[in-house]
Formats: structure tokens, sequence, C-alpha cells
């Protein structure tokens, strides 16, 4: 506890200070590991789209406490496929939760659902009113996948101008929609190598990801544009002003992600324990992995990335080598006095002396290389910022034929 | 902000005041439970996708008229709870609470078939509705159903049979005008004076002429047949009983045979020919009162292949007190007589209707123009006793969720944290409030993805929480005092809330637009579960810190409060007196 609040002050006061943004590259490839694992499941194994995608008819079972065994799922099983229809020679069936068992067929017409509701009913023991089913045609899905498109695209869209709006700066609308593509490709990575059924409710909850990624990015994003405000005015480079805030929302992000997760988490196990499957499950799992990666593509991909769009603008770089020189000169005021050594010219022959980057002519923007070199000069000339003083009435002085005599 | 500042115990109790409110309106309907989904309490839903057979695009209006026959073919099933909405473009929804009504299926799924047919006799629907006849002034002394189809009754003489005699909820009748204002030579005048038409109380009934022989003419060919129906048909419709309003009755109409049928109130039986014109070949119909007059009429118009057709039946029946009916899905919405031949395709029905029933035909017939074909790709039942687990799993979940942010919460944030509890305690409350509220007003019901978006909202609302005391507690290490924290830090908080709020309810209102199914119900629970953390935030908690912010307890760094020096991380508190010795002690 206390050490998790002195970390966070640390955090805050730049003492102790994670380099997120100076290791994108590290950061990066990590994700891109991620990625491409996810991309190779999606693309190897496939997911296992579930019977609203496929079409089907999907039997649960509430059996007495206890019940649910394999012996019942054998039982079942056996007693569907001797029904004689088709469609039900093959059924799926197994456990699900603590006392239901799932059966899964083709799809079947009204009368042969009812058929196999029948044998079920009988085969397992059980009253009419303990069998849920659930038939789907198989067009279904593909409405429902249509419009999950539609959805998503239109949310992108308005989430890119929402963010253009807010912050006034699209290159957080491009660190914002990566992170976000970020985490919805490792979440259906995760469905895709692990198996798990993919169903509407499925697709909602990586819907509502996109929600929460942008949730975490926001107030990362805010914190960054609050420390780079008054760049002009620090020692900082714009990747130092941003790490920091990324340091100094850390502990807050952690805290909200932590925050968010348990609730999805007590969903999650009610889903899988107690009800075995269905749309809780479905939508927790979704919203579980999502939620992780979108705290972690908020830290360590959107605001790197938004770090490197924003060096490559001019006035970026100048504040920033500005910022250097501030800082050099403020460690070491004396460092660009040239060291006396034998031979050395002294003397007025300006050419020859020393110290040529203090005449360079060309402007510091531009300059390349391992960074800029320190002169003891100011590089270019200093932004005119507003100051504290901006509005305050200046004093004068008016030549002395103006002044007021006494 | 300065308002909140000076005066945080106002907004409070004015919030209070609020809530109590909310509960008050609540609790004048007296209903305390939630409407649950289907899922929650069992029942079957059949999705309905609707397609034209046409090809044609399905319109909204034209689904909405689709949903509201087929609420009333469901309820006409003995089905009284179901719920039938539309959702997305072409889809209808129908929800059967309670036990298996699978067998549903076919029903809400035919097609609606609307057809003109010609009436060969009408008679009372049967024994009950003698009482109401005799009520009206109309002489009904001799009424007998058998005896008003039989063969030797004259045409147009016996007052007895009017469809009048029935209830308000007679089959529209009335009578029939040319509307075509190019239809040939005298119509125009004669259409003005016919128009003030005889009403449906004055229009009588037809009877067939004494049939030729007992096997009737063909029926193929309607009009022949109108006339002789033959005995083997007057027998079977002597021997027919409307079933009384709102029970089973739908008639198997086959096109080209006739059919015996009764209105929507059940009140009076009709004798039918075979289809003269299908409803396809309607092109359009609506409701609207002509130019200088009074009365509601409903304007029909036929495509060409239906004009010759109508026209030659108008003729014939023209001036005859003979009826024509329309019928949709087996059942007479309208009777009416023809005054005068239609030749342009163009017709008004005239008859004393109100707006109401004229906008109501007129839709019916509209809808008819263009049936819907309809696929049921998905049919859920869900047996009472699995849902009664989901709703107990639903509830665990919540509880358990809320708790365990409760416990984080007050572990990190000790004083502060019952900031939490109470601000999500007060969150709770309204959320149950609103959804009281709105179940009663616009049918909301809870479903288990709903529960679960309640769920994750409290992550999102606990979230605007901490977001506001990370930024107390920074502005604390920038050295100002809790008190002031407290406002500097709201001012950073509450945009940062706001940006990240609305993201998310941007996300649950596309969400909701665009998902179909029961997930619906997840993005609207997650909206509104913005909205009022939104509400409980700026009302609420900032109000609650800033009334906190004058205790001791809070402002001078106790222990507990969870913004005391240790808490915070840093050597001693802004604007209290150093107690650490001089040395510090990092």
């Amino acid at each position: 506890m206390g050490k998790m609040s002195r970390l966070g002050n640390a955090l805050y006061e730049g003492d102790v200070s994670i380099n997120f943004v100076g290791r994108r590259l590290l950061w990066y490839s990590i994700s891109a590991v991620i990625v491409l694992i996810a991309i190779g499941g999606l693309s190897f194994k496939g997911l296992n789209m579930g019977i609203e995608f496929e079409g089907g008819v999907e039997y649960r079972v509430a059996m007495p406490a206890g019940q649910a065994d394999q012996d019942a799922v054998e039982e079942i099983r056996e007693a569907v496929a001797d029904t004689g229809l088709e469609a039900a020679s093959a059924p799926i069936v197994n456990t699900s939760g603590t006392d239901t068992i799932r059966i899964q067929t083709e799809p079947l017409d009204n009368d042969e659902a009812t058929e196999v509701s029948q044998t079920i009913r009988e085969a397992a023991g059980v009253q009419d009113g303990d069998i849920s089913q659930s038939a789907i045609g198989p067009t279904w899905g593909e409405q429902v996948a249509d419009r999950a498109l539609i959805g998503l695209a239109v949310f992108t869209v308005l989430v890119i101008l929402f963010i253009w709006a807010y912050f006034r700066e699209w290159k957080m609308s491009v660190g914002a929609i990566v992170a976000l593509i970020h985490d919805v490709v490792i979440t259906i990575g995760v469905y895709a190598l692990s198996g798990f059924e993919v169903t509407p409710a499925t697709v909602t909850g990586v819907l509502t990801i996109l929600g929460f990624s942008l949730y975490d990015t926001v107030v990362v994003f805010d914190k960054v544009r609050e420390n780079t405000h008054n760049l002009a005015r620090t020692r900082q480079t714009y990747a130092q002003a941003a790490n920091l805030a990324v340091n100094q929302t850390l502990v807050r992000s952690i805290n909200t992600s932590i925050v968010a997760l348990l609730p999805v988490g007590a969903l999650l196990y009610a889903g899988v324990v107690t009800l075995g499957s269905g749309a809780l499950k479905d939508l927790a799992l979704a919203l579980f992995v999502g939620m992780a990666a979108g705290a972690y593509s908020s830290i360590f991909i959107a605001t790197p990335l938004l770090v490197q769009l924003k060096e490559l603008e001019p006035s970026v770089r100048q504040g920033d080598a500005r910022a250097k020189a501030r800082a050099r000169h403020h460690t070491d005021r004396f460092a660009d006095v040239p060291v006396y050594t034998e031979n050395m010219v002294v003397g007025d022959e300006p050419e020859e002396a020393a110290v040529p980057v203090a005449r360079d002519p060309e402007p510091v923007g531009s300059r390349t290389g391992s960074g800029p070199r320190f002169t003891g000069q100011r590089p270019a000339s200093k932004q005119v910022t507003r100051s504290a003083s901006a509005k305050r009435a200046q004093p004068s002085r008016k030549p002395r034929s103006q002044r007021g005599k006494r | 902000m300065a308002r909140n500042t000076s005066r945080p115990g106002r907004t409070l109790i004015a919030f209070g005041l609020l809530i109590a409110a909310l509960y008050g309106g609540v609790a004048l309907s007296g209903d305390w439970t939630p409407k649950l989904g289907l899922d929650l309490q069992g029942g079957t839903r059949i999705t309905l996708e609707a397609s034209t057979e046409t090809g044609d695009e399905v319109t909204d209006e034209k689904l909405q008229e689709a949903a509201a026959i087929i609420e009333s073919r469901v309820n006409g099933s003995g089905v009284t709870e179901a719920e039938v909405t539309t959702q997305g473009d072409r889809n209808i929804i129908v929800e059967i609470p309670g036990e298996n009504r699978k067998e549903l299926v076919d029903t809400v799924k035919q097609t609606a078939q609307l057809r003109f047919r010609l009436v060969a006799a009408t008679a009372p629907g049967s024994a009950q509705a003698q009482p109401s006849a005799a009520a009206t002034p109309t002489p009904s002394g001799n009424a007998s159903p058998s005896g008003n189809a039989s063969p030797d009754a004259s045409p147009a003489a016996d007052p007895a049979v009017e469809p009048s005699s029935a209830s308000r909820n007679r089959a529209l009748s009335g009578g029939l005008v040319a509307a075509d204002e190019t239809a040939p030579s005298d119509r125009p005048s004669k259409k003005k004076s016919a128009t003030p038409s005889p009403a449906a109380s004055e229009s009588p009934s037809v009877l067939p002429e004494p049939p030729v022989a007992s096997e009737g003419a063909p029926v193929d060919q309607p009009l022949q047949w109108m006339r002789n129906p033959g005995n083997p048909w007057i027998q079977a419709f002597n021997n027919y009983t409307c079933p009384p309003p709102g029970e089973a009755g739908l008639v198997k109409d086959i096109a080209n045979k006739p059919i015996i049928t009764c209105d929507e109130a059940g009140t009076t039986k009709y004798l039918l020919s075979a289809a003269m014109i299908q409803g396809t070949q309607l092109d359009d119909a609506s409701a609207g009162i002509p130019q200088s007059q009074v009365n509601w009429v409903v304007n029909l118009s036929f495509d060409s292949t239906a004009r010759q057709t109508f026209a030659e039946v108008t003729r014939q029946l023209a001036g005859t007190g003979e009826q024509f009916a329309i019928v949709l899905d087996g059942t007479v919405i309208s009777a009416p007589t023809v005054i005068s031949p239609i030749a342009g395709g163009n017709a008004q029905i005239t008859g004393d209707f109100d707006q109401e029933e004229a906008l109501s035909l007129a839709n019916s017939l509209k809808y008819g123009a263009l049936p819907l074909t309809f696929t049921a790709p998905v049919v859920t039942e869900e047996g009472p006793s699995l849902a009664a687990d989901q709703l107990s799993a639903g509830i665990w979940a919540g509880a358990f969720g809320m708790a365990l942010v409760l416990v984080y919460c007050m572990f990190y944030y000790r004083g502060l944290g019952t900031v939490v509890v109470a601000s999500l305690g007060v969150a709770a409350a309204i959320t149950y409030a609103v959804v009281l509220a709105m179940s009663q007003s616009i049918g909301f019901t809870l479903t288990l993805p709903g529960i679960a978006g309640l769920i994750v909202a409290v992550g999102i609302t606990a979230d605007s929480f901490i977001v506001y005391f990370e930024r107390i507690r920074d502005e604390m290490r920038d050295g100002k005092s809790m008190r002031v924290a407290v406002e500097t830090g709201w001012v950073q908080a509450r945009r940062t809330c706001l940006a990240a709020d609305a993201v998310s309810l941007l996300a649950a209102v596309v969400l909701y637009i665009f998902a179909i199914g029961v997930v619906k119900g997840f993005a609207f629970a997650l909206g509104i579960s913005t909205i009022i953390d939104v509400v409980v935030f700026f009302l609420f908690t900032k109000p609650m810190v800033s009334w906190l912010a004058k205790f001791p307890f809070f402002n001078t760094g106790h222990k507990l409060s969870g913004l005391d020096a240790e808490n915070l991380g840093v050597d001693y508190l802004p604007g209290q007196p150093r107690t650490a010795p001089a040395g510090g002690n990092a």
C-alpha cells in the first residue's frame, strides 16, 4: 500500500520513470508478435462459429443437481441419434456449467425440433420447463454479421471524428484507432486460438471493447495534451512530456483497469461456472480479453505512436531541440566553452574558431545525426508564447520631455 | 462550479429530492419489479425476417403494419401477453412469455393475403349477436340466421340482416364510388351526388337470388356463383357459427375457392365467392377527406391488370345493393356496396368511418398490396427453470462484481472509498428506478445481456471516481491543500470524464442501432448507465467530496482518509504543519 503510493508519487514527480515512449521498438515488437500469432491463429485455425452463425438447433437441459454427468450425456446422445432424423444423426452433446447439458444438431424444421425435444426430455428424465431450445436458420448469421460490420465502420468513423474534434489533433485519432485495431485483432486471435465459440454476444462484446479501449486512450491522451500544452516553457521534449504523462496516469490506468475488470470477472465466473454457456459467458469473455488488451495498448501502443507522429512535425522537432539545449544548459552552463588545448587558435579569427557550430547557419530543425549539437547559444529564436504577464500593462519608458514634471 | 464550492450541501439536498421524486413517480404505479425478458422468465421468442416476393425494399411502414397484423393474429390465437416489435430494417420479434407456444411459428410467419371477393350472403355470425341487433333502432324481428340465407328470401327487402346491426367493431362497410376524375360521361356529377352515400347502417345486405339448380353456378365464375352459390354452400353457410372474438378462427383462405368467414368482431358471417382481385393488384390505398366533404373515405387504386376486372364487377354490382368483400387473412375487413360502375381503377370506399377506422382500413389494404413473406430464422424457447438459473446467476454476478469493486476502492482509497460506496449506491438506486420507470413507460424489458450491461457499467462508473480521486491526489502532490485540490482537480477530471463517457455513450448508441437480437438490451443498459454515471458524478460525487473536504478528518489528512501524506507518497501534506522530522523520512 505504502509502497504503491510511494511509487505513485515517484511516478508523478518523474523520479521513477518507465520509459514507455523511448522503448517503443520493444513494445511494438511485443505487440507485433502477439498480433502475428493472433492473425496466424485466425488464418490457420479459424474461428469456431456458434450455431447462430452456422444455423442449427441448440437445446439446453437443466438437469437435477449432480446429474449432469458423462453418463447422461452419452444417454442423450444416443437417444437423439436414434430419432432417425438425418440432421440430428450426429448431435454434439456436452455438459455446460454445473448442471446443464447442451445438445446441438443441424437445422431442423419445427416438427422435427419438437420431436427431438421430446426425445431429450424422455432420455434426461426432466420436465418440459427444464428444456430451452433455440432454432436458428442458416441465413441469420449473415444478417448479424452484416449489421456488426456496418456498426463497426460507423463507430470507427464517428470515433475518429470525435477524437479529432476533442483533441484537435488527427494524430491522436490515428494513435487511438491503431490501438483499437490492435485490441480487436488480439481479442479475435484469442478466440481463434482458444476455440471459444463465436456468437452474436461475442460480436457485441468485441464492439463494446471499442468503447473501452478508447476510454483508456482518451484518459491517457488527455494527460498528454495537458503536459505538452506548455512545452515551450519547460526543459522537456515532446517525448519526455508524453512519457511523463503516461507515467503519471499509470497508477490511474492500473486502477481503472482493475476496477473495470473486477465486475467483468464476476460476470465471466457466473457465465462459465454457473451457466456454462450462453450470452453471459460470450460477452464477458470478449470484454475481459479486450479490456486487458485495451489497457495495454493505450499505454504501450497509442502514446508511443502519437509521439512518433508528432516528432515528424517541424515545430515539435525544433521545440525538442530547444528543450534539449535548454536542459543541457541547465545542467552545465559552461559545457560549450572550449577546453584550452595546445596550438589552439585564440584570437579574433572567427572562421577558425573552435566553436564553428555556434555560427552554423543551418536551421536547428533540420539537423540530423546523433541529436542536436550543443552550442551554448539558443538554437533558433525562442518561440513567443503567452506568459503570465501577457495581459498586464507593461511599464514603458517615455522620453524625458514627455514625462510629467514633478 | 463556484456554487458547488460554496454550497455542496444544497446540491446534495436537491439531488436527494430528485431521487425521491423519481421513486415517488415509480411508486405511483406501484410496480416494484422490472419487466423481465424471456431469457429470465421463460417463454418463446420467434424472430421473423421479412422479404418481399417482388424483391422490393421492405419499408418501415410496411414492417410496422405487418407487425400490427401479426400481433392481432397472435392475440387472436388466445395468447394474452404476446409482444410484437420490429427490429432493424426487416425483423419482427414475437415474444410470448410463459409456456411453450412453438406451434405459433406457422401462424405468425404466414403471408398476409388480401383478396377481393363477392358476397353471396351475409348473416349475423352467431346467436349471441341477436341481442345487440335488437338494441338498434333497425327492425330486426325476423332475423334468424338460417332464414336469411335461405333461397326464398327476397333480395334487398329484408332489413334484418344488415351488417351494421352488430356492434361498433363491425366490418367497415360502406358505399363504393369512383374516384377517378377522368371517368367517362356523367360520372363526376353522379359521384358527387352519390358520395354522401348510404352509410353502412343504411346499406342493405344482399341475399342470393333463388338458385336455378341446387348445384349452383361454377365457382370459377364468381359473378354467376354469387347469385347462385348452390345448396351445398348455403347449407355449410347456414351451419357456420362465427367464433367469439379473440379465439382462434383463422379461415383457410384459398384464392380460387369460395369461403365462409366472418368480420373482425365475429358478428357477421359472409359467404364469399372465389377471389376476383388479389391484394397484389392494388397499387395504393390511402385514407382522407375529399374536398368539400366531411366524411373520411378510403381511396383505392388498382393496377392495370385489375382495372378491367374491377370495372366489370362494379358494372354488375352497381345499384343492386350487392356487396363485395375485402378479405385480409380470411377475415372480412370491409364489405362495401357499389354505387356506380368504376372504370378508371380508382375507387373510394365511403361510409361513416371515423379517422381511425379509415386509416386502419387503408393500412390493411396497403399491407395487403405488398405482402411480405416471412421466414423464422430464430426460434428460441426458454425453459422456466433455466431462465430462473440465468436470473439468479445474473443477480449474483452483479452483487459480487459490485462488492469486489467496493472492497478494492475501500482498500485503496480508504476514507474516499466511502464516496465510491455512496456514489455507486446512489447510481444503483437511480438505475433501478429508471429501469422500473422505463419498463412501465416504454416497455423496456430486462434481459440477461441487459443485466450484463448494468454490471459492466459498474466498472465505468467507478472509473470516473478513480479519475477524479487520482486528480485530487496529483493536485495535492503539486502542493495544493486538500480543499483547493478538490476544486482544481475537479476542473480537470470533469473534462476527462465527459470525453471518456461520451466515447462510451457513442459506443452504446452505435451498438444499439446496429446490433440485432437480444444483445440490444446490453447496449441499452450500457447507454443509460453511462448517462446515470455522468449525472451521479456531477450532482452527487463532486458535491459530496466538496462537503467532505470541510471535515478535518479529510482536510488535515487523517491516516484513514486516503489523503494522508503516506497515502499520497509525499513527506508532508501541503498546507499542514510539518510533523515529520526535519530530515524527512524518505
